[in-house]
């Protein structure tokens, strides 16, 4: 993952966020991370649209989205991001408690680009995250800027 | 992610495939595997056709699909699947040679889960597939059939 692609968290639990972001970082990840405590604070960041597609140019992003969230929940967050011309191209990786298999089946119905169950003990969770970490040492993640999404709509 | 879910490769170069089957086994992923030389076998058990393997109504996949394969392109492979109402759950992983940033954003806007390089030199390629197997194994699946 390019060094310059910044990390977008909604988590509205402060003890989960803290150990993804340690994690994260022991796995080797020095981007940047942002947080959001709730799904509304991740849409605001989303539509500001000026503002926001100023920063998309500079930058590319990935989000890691829990579901159970005040305000609006992850579901909503997704489905909403996902019928964005210019936002669709983010990876979403839903990081959550639910392990429903319903809930599951539509968040990729949604178009999430990977669900993850939190394990519920410490441990487990510690290494779920650095496992993640690892994996997102070695992806791609694309630049959504204004000039790519002129050549997608191209074909 | 569970034993129960089949992991689809799509690969023409038999040497990769190898690589990648080893080395997913190595970071304990055990699962079944069917592999594909090119983009039209990928298609043809996808879409049920008659005359070879076909998916089945009831389980889970997940692919790892390259882009520069014989007859039909890996590109054409994601597009068909994200194009259809159930294949689209399915998760598609790109593993490929190419880094250009245009590939990456077209597979992204058409729905891939992930795109990962292939990188060049073996060690790095090894590593980035054992990264990928410990990934895997804390990823969800759904069925593509939906949930009974």
């Amino acid at each position: 993952m390019q060094r310059d692609v910044e990390i977008l968290i909604a988590e509205d639990d402060d003890g989960h966020f803290s150990l993804v972001e340690k994690n994260l970082q022991r796995a080797g990840i020095c981007n940047k991370i942002t947080r959001f405590a709730d799904g509304q604070e991740t849409l605001d960041f989303f539509s500001s649209s000026r503002s926001a597609r100023k920063r998309a140019r500079e930058a590319a992003y990935l989000l890691m989205l829990d579901i159970r969230m005040p305000r609006v929940d992850g579901v909503d967050v997704l489905k909403k991001l996902k019928e964005d011309p210019f936002w669709k191209k983010m990876p979403v990786i839903m990081l959550t408690t639910t392990d429903d298999p319903r809930e599951i089946e539509r968040c990729h119905e949604l178009g999430c680009s990977v669900y993850i169950v939190k394990p519920v003990e410490y441990e487990a969770f510690v290494e779920a995250v650095r496992k993640v970490g690892l994996f997102l040492s070695v992806v791609e993640v694309p630049q959504l800027d204004e000039t790519a999404k002129t050549a997608g709509k191209s074909r | 992610m569970r034993r129960d879910v089949v992991i689809l490769v799509a690969e023409d170069d038999d040497g990769h495939f190898s690589l990648i089957q080893k080395n997913l086994q190595r970071s304990g992923i055990w699962n079944d595997m069917i592999r594909f030389v090119d983009g039209q076998e990928t298609l043809d058990f996808l879409f049920m056709k008659d005359g070879g393997p076909k998916r089945e109504h009831s389980h889970k996949y997940l692919l790892l699909l390259d882009i520069r394969m014989p007859k039909i392109d890996g590109i054409e492979v994601l597009e068909r699947i994200k194009q259809d109402h159930e294949l689209k759950k399915m998760p598609v992983i790109i593993l490929t040679t190419t880094d250009d940033p245009r590939e990456i954003e077209r597979c992204h806007s058409l729905g891939c889960s992930v795109y990962i390089v292939k990188p060049v030199e073996y060690e790095g390629f090894i590593d980035a597939i054992r990264k990928v197997g410990l990934f895997l194994s804390v990823v969800e699946v759904p069925r593509i059939d939906g949930v009974a």
